[in-house]
């Protein structure tokens, strides 16, 4: 996964503040975190820096599909094993006498289900890392054997 | 509910959604599997040329009928009804029978199955189990569901907590595997072919005595885990099986060592659906669990029936739902693609490209239903889930053997 320190050196550096922030490794993180676009750094739409302008957008696109939560799922790397929809404790909660024991879920209130051999991830906003009482919960990316889910 | 005969967990909890098109619960292995329903299906045929089905029975029927030694081959993807249809042909044609296993897993096996080495069920695992140890096995891989289903991750009547606190899992192998990146603290990488020195090493730590194999440190830490633990489950894969060879005794010696110490179980890690189906039905039958001939009416094994031996002196062979050819090492598989082949198979493969008479059958779980035993022996039961007209395996040994 990208780094801030990795999207800074492409940045222009000159400190302008013109994104509104104190420095561009503040953008940076800015950047990361998805609370800032490229185009508000006025100073990298100049041409002579188009090039580290379409680094950073390659850099930064697999952070466009990620969701809310800042989970990312890689479907073609996933073994559809079913350790994380069994793991996290939302759909343990949801099902307990199925996602508890080992079973693939049933209902549709689970975050995490495998469904044609690949993990799909719904109900997002459940997720225990979101909202105003979130919590570092990671579950699903520790028991995950092939790295198919990732926080941004 | 459909059951997935992708591998030897036998998942019984998937769903079928829209006939075939979705399914849920099925993992990337199994949805593999699903799929391989619709490419690479194989046709009748006899040398090579397209023929029906009857006209391939027929054939077969007679190549086995006209057969001095034959050889009847695979088993390992049947449902019990197919093997004990297999059997019985065996009998009456005077047939050797040989298992996917008999290179692998075989001895290991045996020793589950006569009570020699103390077993349980996977639902024990989930229940009792506060370690879990794979050696030479990577079940992410090769049983995609085993430690979300029974062996890590899910919590059962012992383990509320399970693998944030109550669970150990312990991964030995040659190379970091994906399922020895989930053992983080436990895992523990050998040269290859040090198997047995790893054992000894291990003993050693058991006994309070410095191992001198391996990172000390780190061996005792192992020796200091198995000794708290309360109950204990050991996978081996075929890894350690191809490793120790002739020393299989030095497992059977840390199993005992393990077992005075505390309750210690073995689930020996077979891939096919029913391997274990196999290799008991025949146990059963005629008190070996592999490499059984009945030549000569009564049922002999010993080692003029190994399946080096049956590969070179046979003179046919039928091979069901397997692919010799491409899993048996060169040598055998050399000697035995020169004999006249029969392949029953619902899909295309090596085996299938070069035998003589190729009869197509049903893939089990989905177009035939039937039963087959876990790879913890629990015997699971499954209808066919689409409708189809091709015939059984265990219906076309019944009309191959009424031919005959
Ligand atoms: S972060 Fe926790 S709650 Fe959210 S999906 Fe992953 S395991 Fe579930
Ligand atoms: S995302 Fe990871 S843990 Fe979840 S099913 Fe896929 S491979 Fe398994
Ligand atoms: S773990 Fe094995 S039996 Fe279960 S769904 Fe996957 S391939 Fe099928």
């Amino acid at each position: 996964m990208v780094g801030a320190m990795e999207i800074y050196q492409l940045l222009p550096k000159d400190a302008c503040k013109e994104c509104g922030y104190a420095s561009c490794m503040a953008l940076a993180v800015a950047l990361l975190n998805r609370e800032k676009k490229l185009e508000d750094c006025p100073a990298l739409l100049n041409p002579k820096y188009a090039e580290k302008f379409k680094k950073l957008k390659e850099l930064l696109a697999p952070l466009e599909n990620a969701s809310e939560t800042g989970l990312i799922i890689h479907p073609e790397k996933c073994f559809g094993c079913g350790n994380c929809v069994v793991a996290c404790p939302v759909n343990v909660a949801a099902e307990p006498t199925r996602c508890a024991v080992g079973l693939g879920p049933q209902g549709e209130k689970v975050i995490l289900a495998v469904e044609d051999g690949v993990v799909k991830c719904m109900n997002l906003k459940e997720c225990r890392r979101f909202g105003p009482n979130k919590v570092l919960c990671n579950a699903c990316t520790v028991t995950c054997p092939s790295k198919a889910i990732e926080f941004v | 509910m459909a059951v997935c005969t992708g591998c030897s967990l036998l998942c019984e909890d998937i769903e079928l959604v829209g006939g075939t098109s979705h399914a849920k619960n099925l993992c990337r292995k199994g949805w593999a599997h699903f799929q391989s329903l619709y490419t690479e299906r194989t046709k009748p045929t006899i040398e090579d040329q397209d023929a029906t089905l009857d006209g391939a029975i027929a054939k077969a029927s007679e190549i086995l009928a006209n057969a001095k030694k034959p050889l009847l081959y695979g088993w390992s993807n049947s449902t019990l009804e197919a093997q004990a249809a297999g059997i019985e042909l065996a009998k009456k044609i005077g047939a050797a029978l040989e298992g996917t296993t008999s290179l692998g897993q075989c001895t290991l096996m045996e020793q589950v199955l006569t009570g020699k080495i103390p077993s349980c069920t996977l639902d024990d695992v989930r229940n009792y189990a506060d370690t879990s140890v794979f050696w030479g096995a990577d079940p992410s891989n090769s049983h995609p569901r085993h430690l979300s289903r029974f062996s890590y991750y899910p919590r059962g009547e012992k383990h509320q907590k399970s693998y944030e606190e109550e669970r150990s899992c312990v991964a030995i192998d040659v190379r970091k595997s994906s399922t020895a990146t989930l053992c983080s603290n436990y895992f523990y990488r050998l040269p290859p072919g040090t198997d047995d020195q790893f054992i000894e090493s291990i003993m050693a730590a058991l006994d309070g005595k410095i191992p001198k194999f391996g990172d000390k440190k780190r061996m005792i830490e192992l020796g200091t885990l198995l000794r708290k633990t309360e109950y204990g489950a050991l996978f081996p894969g075929r890894g350690l099986v191809y490793s120790l060879q002739e020393k299989m005794d030095l497992l059977q010696k840390l199993i005992a060592k393990l077992s005075e110490i505390t309750a210690f179980k073995v689930v020996p890690m077979v891939e096919h659906y029913n391997t274990r189906g196999f290799n008991q039905l025949l146990l059963d039958e005629t008190g070996f669990i592999n490499s059984v001939s009945f030549h000569d009416g009564a049922a002999v094994h010993g080692p003029m029936q190994s399946m080096i031996e049956a590969a070179r002196s046979c003179d046919a062979a039928l091979v069901i739902g397997s692919d010799p050819l491409s899993s048996l090492p060169f040598g055998i598989a050399r000697a035995l693609a020169k004999k006249p082949l029969i392949a029953i198979d619902p899909r295309r493969s090596l085996t299938t490209d070069a035998a003589k008479v190729v009869i197509p059958s049903a893939m089990c779980g989905f177009e035939a239903g039937g039963t087959a035993l876990r790879m913890d022996g629990v015997k699971i039961a499954f209808d066919s889930v689409i409708k189809g007209d091709m015939q059984s395996d265990e219906q076309i040994l019944a009309r191959i053997k009424e031919a005959i």
